[in-house]
């Protein structure tokens, strides 16, 4: 009972996101989950995922950025005119891009850190100047289109190499691959705690959980092999929130970024060098921000003065639906994720129904405070 | 001679702990009463019981006012009635203008729209009686704290003030600006108001007050009048200090070895006000399985002195030169201070110690993160074995190590931050008012562990405002005031008398 009760708390937000993904696949009579459409759904929220993942750690540290949607754009516009006008190859003009991205995320985080600016302030004033940038490079034209390989980046899917008539064989295959990898890693991390005497919760209770969790991975992979398999940009997306869940969860560094969020004044009374933690989260964003851009642009194929707007909106929300503290110091990197794909589904669902954009900002306002309140709620009745 | 104030019988309970135990105050209409006892005594408690901070029904006993009974709600109802009280801690808004300031809450405006002639005029009037010349546009920020105080002053008169308090409003002033300050309530008291004064510093009593009350241990212990014959402060002394020291704190055999941490000429400004400086000079050493204490008043310096020695937490200009065992150290950064042993043990835990919504095991591991980890990563058995070892160790009362530090009891919290520094492997323990806030069963506790640190050999300064504690546990004693260190006593030759006159008799020279 006890252990049911620790995991509704940590699975609570998986268990919103499949009964929200249940509801619309009723709702919309199936659509939700075809093939095509849940393709779809990854390409469309990649870019917010991938910003999350960079938003969380910015939020944990205690601050906020605003100024990733502009850089979405001002990325996506850079990217334009070194590929389209310039003609680059993608490699050198992807790497500039991030190493750019790195550099914005850099000066913003200077005067965060370093000069104690607040990050609000700050990334307000990032939010216009890159805004007005992409403007600038863009002069106001769209640019495009982008050469084929580089939009691989967003319209790409993993090569088939055993040419599956109906079923994309290797797509298949590397979900089947990720369901036993992650059941070994849990067997194993079970057996860890055991040997450390560790309480941990009962087997039927733990095989069970990861049985669920191996079926519905097998079978999103499943659906998305009958389409055209899984997109290249999932790829990049599962390897990047592996890497962010096991830095924030299980390393020096996520533990000492915790600990900044949670009491700074502790943290560095405990030889944590805050300020450059700081700085090297926004750092961390701006790269992201940057690959974001990138993915953006290549999935519309051309730059547009108007890429990016709001995006740091939906990003923030993500953390904040996925049960990041404003105050800094809690949240979880998988709970960004879901976040972000809550509002995706949310979207996409509407959509689907028809509901107008005007309906749609309402109900996604209130989910986001509704999904806070019952944070908040929580937390002081416990 | 009329009384104006009387306090009977005022009895004030916290949970846990009865702040104030049959009080009884005394003031007679225009004298300046002064009211004195050790941090803790309970001098704060009465006077937000007569205020009306703690409201009436929240304490037991009666008060009686310009002779009346009186049942205050709030603030509001003592002020209405000309209670009027100066806090510590000044409460003005440093970004607004003295006579905004002064009018704060209370402002000449006709439907809401402020009558800023009348606003100067009248602020120009307060300023000529408490002797400021000062433009009433003014910012407060622009003000020392002498004139800041004076500026609470004008406040208060603005408010038809019949009974001043004041609470140490001469702690944070140099000599001059107390002397004018003193010189002011003198002035008032002519005037008619009564003051009572909240000190530390005897000779100030001396010099102005009618009459005396000692407070100890939240219970009033003695009264006296001194207009006529002075009282000697050997008296206060002994009234403020007397109590019985029960065998409250473990036994120890020391056994002291060599030197092995020692400060040699530190000295300390202010992180804000450059030319102020906090520390000055001071010299310490401390030795294998010594506990050495630091005697003091709040703001003497102790913490100050702690915090800049441990990686320049504090202050701004720090010169000087940290050793441990003989050897020149840089302790620059927090961590290279930690790393060459030493370990600073906070005396705020919820401000400076803990992450109050992380775990037990979390925070314990906090400050030596490499101890449970490899090539960077974190190691989760070995970090809950080693929780695990210091719950039992220190008998951290926890459901499990997991558990949220911000739920614990302030004794179990106590006990993770010194599991945190202890598990730092530290020389040398730097403890800042290590039992603040803790009941008496958790004081021995901590006590005992001490003790034990010192037999393993390391080496101990205990930072405490409980002189009873640094007696009962101190091998050797300096006193700070003002920043500097103004008497070493032996533990055999240490007594409460004895550190508490050097406290008051240190004049600081230089400042005049």
């Amino acid at each position: 009972m006890e252990a049911l009760k620790n995991n509704l708390r940590e699975y609570g937000m998986l268990m919103s996101l499949i009964a929200i993904m249940a509801f619309f696949q009723v709702m919309t009579d199936g659509t939700l989950m075809q093939p095509l459409n849940l393709t779809n759904l990854i390409l469309q929220n990649s870019y917010i995922v991938i910003m999350a993942l960079g938003m969380l750690l910015v939020i944990v540290a205690g601050h906020i950025d605003l100024s990733v949607g502009s850089v979405v754009g001002f990325i996506g516009a850079l990217a334009a005119v070194l590929m389209v006008q310039h003609g680059w190859h993608f490699v050198p003009a992807t790497l500039v891009c991030l190493v750019c991205g790195g550099v914005i995320g850099a000066a913003q985080g200077w005067f965060v850190a370093f000069m104690k600016i607040p990050s609000f302030i700050v990334t307000l004033a990032g939010m216009l100047v890159f805004k007005g940038l992409s403007l600038a490079l863009l002069q106001g034209q769209s640019v495009g289109p982008f050469p084929d390989t580089f939009q691989l980046l967003s319209s790409g899917f993993i090569p088939d190499v055993f040419e599956g008539e109906r079923l994309r064989v290797a797509s298949l295959l590397i979900g089947l691959a990720l369901a036993v990898g992650l059941t070994w890693l849990k067997v194993r991390e079970r057996a860890q705690q055991a040997a450390h005497g560790m309480a941990s919760e009962p087997l039927l209770f733990f095989a069970g959980k990861n049985l669920v969790f191996v079926g519905l991975i097998v079978l999103f992979a499943y659906l998305l092999s009958t389409y055209k398999g899984l997109p290249n940009v999932l790829i990049i997306m599962a390897l990047l929130m592996a890497l962010f869940d096991f830095v924030t969860q299980r390393t020096v560094i996520g533990r000492r970024l915790y600990a900044l969020g949670g009491n700074e004044k502790a943290a560095r009374l405990s030889g944590i060098k805050t300020d450059r933690l700081s700085f090297w989260t926004f750092v961390n964003m701006g790269v992201l921000a940057a690959l974001a851009g990138l993915v953006f642009a290549a999935r519309l194929n051309t730059a547009t003065p108007k890429a990016g707007l709001g995006f740091e909106l939906d990003v923030i929300a993500a953390c904040f639906i996925g049960g990041a503290s404003a105050s800094g110091g809690v949240g979880k990197v998988l709970g960004a994720v879901i976040g972000a794909f809550i509002m995706g589904v949310m979207n996409n669902g509407m959509s689907i129904l028809g509901i107008g954009i005007d309906y749609q900002q309402v109900i996604k306002g209130l989910v986001l405070l509704a999904a806070v309140f019952v944070d908040v709620y929580n937390k002081k009745k416990g | 001679m009329t009384t104006i104030l009387e306090m009977r019988g005022i009895t004030k309970q916290f949970p846990g702990v009865k702040a104030l135990d049959n009080v009884h105050l005394r003031v007679q209409a225009g004298e300046i009463h002064a009211v004195v006892g050790e941090n803790g005594a309970g001098k704060s408690t009465l006077m937000k019981v007569l205020s009306g901070v703690y409201p009436h029904g929240s304490y037991s006993g009666e008060i009686v006012f310009d002779g009346q009974p009186r049942a205050f709600s709030g603030i509001a109802d003592s002020e209405h009635l000309g209670i009027i009280i100066i806090h510590q801690e000044l409460a003005l808004v440093p970004l607004l203008s003295i006579a905004e300031n002064i009018f704060l809450g209370n402002e000449p405006a006709r439907h809401g729209v402020i009558d800023w002639q009348a606003c100067h005029t009248r602020t120009r009037a307060l300023l000529d009686k408490v002797g400021l010349a000062e433009s009433p546009t003014t910012l407060i920020d622009d003000l020392g704290v002498g004139k800041q105080q004076l500026v609470e002053i004008a406040k208060a008169l603005s408010k038809e003030v019949k009974l001043l308090i004041l609470d140490e409003p001469t702690a944070s002033l140099n000599e001059t600006d107390s002397d004018a300050l003193l010189n002011l309530l003198l002035d008032l008291q002519r005037q008619g108001i009564a003051c009572i004064l909240i000190s530390h510093k005897l000779n100030e009593i001396a010099k102005v007050a009618d009459a005396v009350t000692v407070l100890r241990d939240g219970a009033t212990v003695h009264s006296l009048e001194c207009r006529d014959a002075p009282v000697s402060e050997d008296v206060i002394i002994r009234h403020m200090v007397g109590r019985e020291m029960a065998d409250r704190y473990p036994r120890r055999t020391p056994d002291i070895g060599e030197t092995v941490f020692e400060v040699r000429d530190w000295t300390v400004h202010h992180p804000l006000h450059a030319d102020r400086q906090v520390v000055k000079g001071v010299g310490l050493t401390a030795r294998r399985g010594e506990i050495v204490g630091i005697a003091g008043l709040m703001g003497a310096g102790r913490t100050e002195l702690a915090m800049s020695v441990f990686g320049r937490s504090y202050g701004q200009r720090i010169r000087g030169q940290v050793l441990v065992r003989g050897q020149p150290v840089d302790v620059s950064t927090i961590q290279k201070a930690i790393d060459h042993g030493i370990a600073y043990v906070t005396e705020d835990r919820k401000g400076y110690g803990l992450v109050l919504e992380h775990g037990i095991d979390h925070n314990i591991t906090l400050a030596h993160l490499p101890g449970v980890s490899r090539h960077g990563v974190i190691d989760a058995g070995r970090e809950f074995t080693v929780a695990n070892e210091y719950r039992r160790a220190l008998g951290i009362r926890c459901s499990d190590v997991h558990q949220t530090v911000g739920h614990l009891s302030g004794g179990n919290q106590q006990k993770v931050v010194l599991s945190k520094w202890l598990f730092s492997q530290p020389q040398v323990l730097i403890l800042d008012e290590p039992t603040r806030g803790i009941d008496v069963g958790a004081k021995f506790e901590i006590y005992s562990l001490m003790a034990g640190l010192a037999a393993e050999g390391r080496c101990i300064v205990m930072i405490s405002s409980e002189m009873p504690e640094l007696l009962g546990m101190c091998d050797r004693i300096y006193v700070m005031n003002e920043g500097r260190f103004v008497a070493e006593f032996t533990a055999a030759e240490a007594s409460q008398e004895k550190i508490m006159r050097s406290i008051v008799s240190a004049v600081s020279p230089g400042v005049r």
